[in-house]
């Protein structure tokens, strides 16, 4: 396998067998701004027969209709979460009608969908393409057992690969909450509701063949909000359940109680602060994590003491942030994916609650992604670096156990990228030398907020006058880590012999900004 | 894997019997000492991957600061620091000493 | 505001929080709680059977783990037990920042401590001296001695009383208003401020009861109390904004120091404020007033 090593010190290859050729990494916006334009593929113009009935009982039937063949692509989205049960019962329909070698290119994998790894080991998934990868699943890729190609993109990355054809969906089986009889979606009614249906927008759009799976079929008109029209569905499948509703719409998350991602998210919060980014119409993103919720209940009560009016929420919507917008604190909320029950309700009732795809949220190839009108984002991070470079893919063993996510994105576009994470977890100090996997540059983080201290990138100088002016506890990631590694001690030195490639990692522009190597004992 | 024993002809040495210390909680670790036949340290844990080496040694360091051998030491990790790591290696050791001498 | 520069001439104490000495997950956040001591506990909150497992976490904590330059207190068991020599012999050479004695009685109790921690001082090579004395009193005949237990010995820096116990020595019926403890917490001030060292109020037991907190906070610290102990980290900030001069109260006190600052450059003996003279005792409360004010500053432009 030919490799390169990219602008980052990354070896990555120029090709993988059974995808494709790949470009090294560059630079965050390199390869973007050099596309003055660029084609995007056509989906298949589809034609119904007038007055077909597009309703059926039998997953079977519908995907011999599809024309669905071995070899071909098949995608799915995260959005019901660990409560989806659609994942595993296309699967198992699957292999038992004896497909093999497809390609499964769901927008992500829900942490409970343990059971695709059988389907790798049986030969049904022949090439994998997902945001994340999590545990029996992130250990049997890792362990170089899986033997198949993968291939981990951003949510803004994965937008721009189907629309450029880099994935071409052949069947798209979409879990649709609820759904009339025409094939209109809606992903915010019904007993499996979910709230936004984004990913499965962009998916829809550009399939060839959209199978709609639902457990709540009505008579058109489909009321409400709809995600999807009916045009873009060529049939639909109605099942008894589409999970477990309790697992789909869990309960809005508390705030966290923990004294340490307390103080982080206090830092964060004072760091904001003193960049002056908090004024009238400003636009803001958060994680689900205990930290970003956090830093948004000292945001609400800042906002709200200064009159500050915001203009956007976006991406991953919380319960919190849909509350924000309510009380007016921000004019809009664009939603690509709902976090809680609190939002769903949110989507179906307010106008100012926009449903976004995962196009208009963050593929850097397009007239314009909303991550790029972000003032600030706060993200989460398994560990960093003294580069500020992010890992949220793979574990200290060294076995994948996350979700590139919107983690790039949104660290590019924002004008102020902030990770927060404690110091050290689990024992182990959370600034490495090196992260064993870079999902999103240094270049594109501009701080890393710990209960311990703030570290401002040194190529925002502007950043760290604000924060040493406003006297925030800046401390330099050299310093931090020493003290850190003083308590929890070194990390043994890993083997300098780099295992096979078991998958590659891309930055948003498609090209590879590292990849994930294989480690002997899982 | 043996124990050295600088102290070991002033001294003379325990049988120990069965003591632990710590507990499964988060930033914690349970450390249990045993008689065995042959001097051993077990550690188990999601650290395992890149602590093994480093908590080998700091368990090897206090045991020889210990008149005891013939025993299996077994540390369960559940995210404790050095420092605590050392402390409940100690107390574990010092519980089977105790309880020998008595 | 940066821990060492505020560790001047006197270490502001409002809060203590106390952490059970066998509990490695809350000593390794202590640097977090935003308390502005701590005391870790071989105790009241430590089971007999983990006596030796907290002794052991407290000393290896103190001896390799960063605190960040928090002011660190340890409370050990009370002289009339058999943890008390041995808890000394380990926690000393580590140098706390001082030993919390409890149920200290008579000045023979401090006497007794002050031996053992010199010898042990002596035995480990530290400079004598090094490690303080937190005297508790939580015992009638403690508060009647507290100015003799305060005068001890220059290693007494604080006078501390322990509610709990007293209450019950003193037969008293615990009241939400701890009217019961007035005199006692009198006492202990006047003796501590006679003696020229530092006194630490009782907690407030009920973690789910603030507003109780809140005021039994801001009557010691009207009495003069320089700090109070929290049994739970979500007491701290409690404890913090009671012990916040009002805004008036802090400009006053700002005034007065710049007012004798003058006095000083100028070489003048008298002080005037507002057209009112003050004395020296009125200056020195009013530094150690616009000290605390301080440590508000960054939460004067704040929501936090």
């Amino acid at each position: 396998m030919k490799t390169r090593i990219n602008a980052i010190g990354r070896e990555v290859p120029l090709d993988v067998r059974g995808v494709g050729e790949f470009v090294p990494y560059e630079s965050p916006f390199g390869r973007i701004d050099t596309f003055a334009s660029r084609s995007v593929t056509h989906a298949r113009l589809r034609v119904a027969e007038r007055g077909q009935n597009k309703v059926t009982d039998s997953l079977e039937g519908a995907i011999r209709k599809s024309g669905l063949e071995d070899g071909m692509t098949i995608s799915f989205h995260h959005h019901l979460r660990n409560g989806d049960a659609v994942i595993p019962m296309v699967l198992e329909k699957l292999k038992e009608m004896g497909f093999r070698n497809l390609t499964f290119a769901p927008s992500s994998i829900p942490d409970s969908h343990d059971c695709v790894a059988d389907y790798i080991e049986c030969g049904l998934i022949g090439r994998l393409y997902t945001s994340g990868v999590r545990g029996k699943l992130g250990r049997l890729i890792s362990s170089g057992r899986a033997g198949i190609p993968v291939v981990i993109r951003s949510h803004g990355g994965r937008a721009r690969a189907i629309e450029e054809g880099t994935i071409s969906i052949d069947v798209a089986f979409l879990a649709a909450p609820t759904c009339d009889s025409l094939g209109n979606i809606s992903g915010s009614t019904g007993p499996s509701a979910c709230g936004s249906l984004g990913y499965a927008i962009t998916d829809a759009t550009y399939a060839a063949h959209v199978i709609a799976i639902t457990d709540n079929l009505v008579d058109p008109p489909i009321k409400g909000r709809v995600s999807i029209p009916q045009y873009r569905v060529d049939q639909i499948v109605r099942v008894a359940s589409l999970g477990d509703p309790q697992k789909i719409a869990t309960g809005a998350a508390r705030i966290t109680r923990n004294p340490s991602d307390l103080k982080i998210a206090e830092n964060a919060f004072r760091l904001m602060k003193a960049s002056g980014i908090i004024a009238p119409g400003f636009s803001f993103q958060m994680g689900a994590g205990g930290a970003s919720l956090a830093v948004s209940v000292y945001l609400e009560e800042y906002m709200k003491k200064k009159g500050i009016v915001g203009s956007f929420g976006l991406g991953g919507i919380s319960g919190h942030m849909s509350r924000m917008q309510r009380e007016g604190l921000f004019k809009a909320i664009f939603d690509v994916q709902s976090f809680d029950a609190a939002v769903t309700e949110s989507m179906s009732e307010n106008p100012g609650h926009v449903e976004i795809d995962s196009s208009w949220y963050a593929n850097p190839f397009n007239s314009g992604c909303l991550v790029h009108n972000l003032d600030c984002v706060i993200l989460a991070a398994l560990d960093v670096d003294i580069n500020f470079n992010v890992n949220v893919l793979v574990g200290n063993d060294g076995a994948l156990r996350g979700a590139s996510g919107g983690h790039c994105d949104t660290a590019a576009g924002a004008r102020l990228s902030i990770v927060a994470l404690p110091s050290f977890r689990g024992g182990v100090c959370s600034i490495k030398d090196s992260v064993r996997n870079v999902t999103t540059p240094g270049e594109t983080v501009d701080a890393i907020v710990t209960e311990r201290g703030i570290l401002i990138n040194p190529l925002r100088k502007d950043l760290l006058e604000s924060a040493e002016f406003t006297k925030l506890p800046v401390i330099d990631i050299h310093d931090l880590k020493r003290r850190i590694e003083k308590m929890t001690g070194r990390q043994d030195p890993r083997d300098s012999v780099n295992g096979d490639i078991v998958a590659v990692v891309e930055y948003r522009d498609g090209s590879l900004i590292d990849c994930v190597r294989q480690v002997e004992d899982l | 894997m043996k124990f050295h024993h600088k102290i070991r002809t002033e001294v003379s040495l325990l049988t120990i019997v069965a003591a632990s210390a710590g507990t499964l909680e988060s930033s914690d670790c349970l450390v249990t000492v045993v008689p065995a036949e042959v001097d051993g340290i077990r550690y188990e844990g999601a650290n395992r991957a890149i602590f093994l080496n480093r908590t080998e040694k700091i368990a090897r360091e206090i045991m020889e600061r210990y008149p005891i051998e013939n025993a299996s030491i077994r540390i369960q990790d559940q995210g404790a620091l050095e420092v605590t790591l050392r402390a409940r290696i100690e107390t574990a050791v010092e519980r089977a000493l105790e309880g020998a001498r008595q | 505001m940066k821990r060492e520069e505020r560790d001047g001439k006197r270490r502001l104490c409002r809060s203590m929080l106390y952490i059970p000495g066998d509990s490695p997950g809350m000593i390794q956040n202590a640097e977090v709680f935003g308390a502005d001591s701590i005391l870790l506990d071989l105790e009241d909150s430590i089971a007999e059977s983990a006596k030796d497992s907290a002794r052991k976490m407290v000393r290896s904590f103190l001896s390799g783990f960063d605190f960040g330059g928090l002011f660190v207190t340890v409370r050990v068991n009370s002289p009339d037990t058999a943890y008390f020599e041995r808890d000394l012999r380990e926690i000393v050479p580590c140098r706390p920042d001082a030993i919390r004695v409890p149920k200290c009685g008579t000045p023979a109790d401090i006497m007794a401590a002050k031996a053992l921690i010199a010898k042990i001082e002596q035995d480990s090579g530290i400079p004598e001296g090094s490690v303080k004395i937190h005297a508790m009193i939580e015992t009638a005949i403690g508060v009647e001695n507290a100015y003799l237990i305060a005068s001890a010995s220059e290693r007494v820096s604080a006078l501390t009383i322990g509610g709990q116990d007293l209450t019950a020595d003193m037969f008293a019926r615990k009241t939400r208003e701890g009217w019961e403890l007035f005199y006692a917490r009198s006492r202990i001030v006047m003796a501590a401020r006679a003696a020229g060292i530092m006194a630490f109020d009782t907690v407030w037991a009920d973690i789910n009861d603030s507003e109780g907190l809140f005021s039994e906070t801001k009557q010691i610290v009207e009495l003069g109390f320089d700090g109070k102990a929290a049994i739970h980290p979500s007491q701290i900030e409690v404890i913090h904004k009671a012990f916040r001069p009002d805004a008036r109260e802090a400009a006053r006190a700002r005034r007065i120091v710049e007012a004798a600052e003058r006095a000083l450059r100028e070489g003048k003996g008298v002080i005037s404020v507002d057209g009112r003279m003050v004395d020296a005792p009125v200056v020195a409360r009013a530094e150690r007033l616009v000290e605390i004010a301080s440590l508000y500053e960054y939460e004067e432009d704040n929501t936090l």
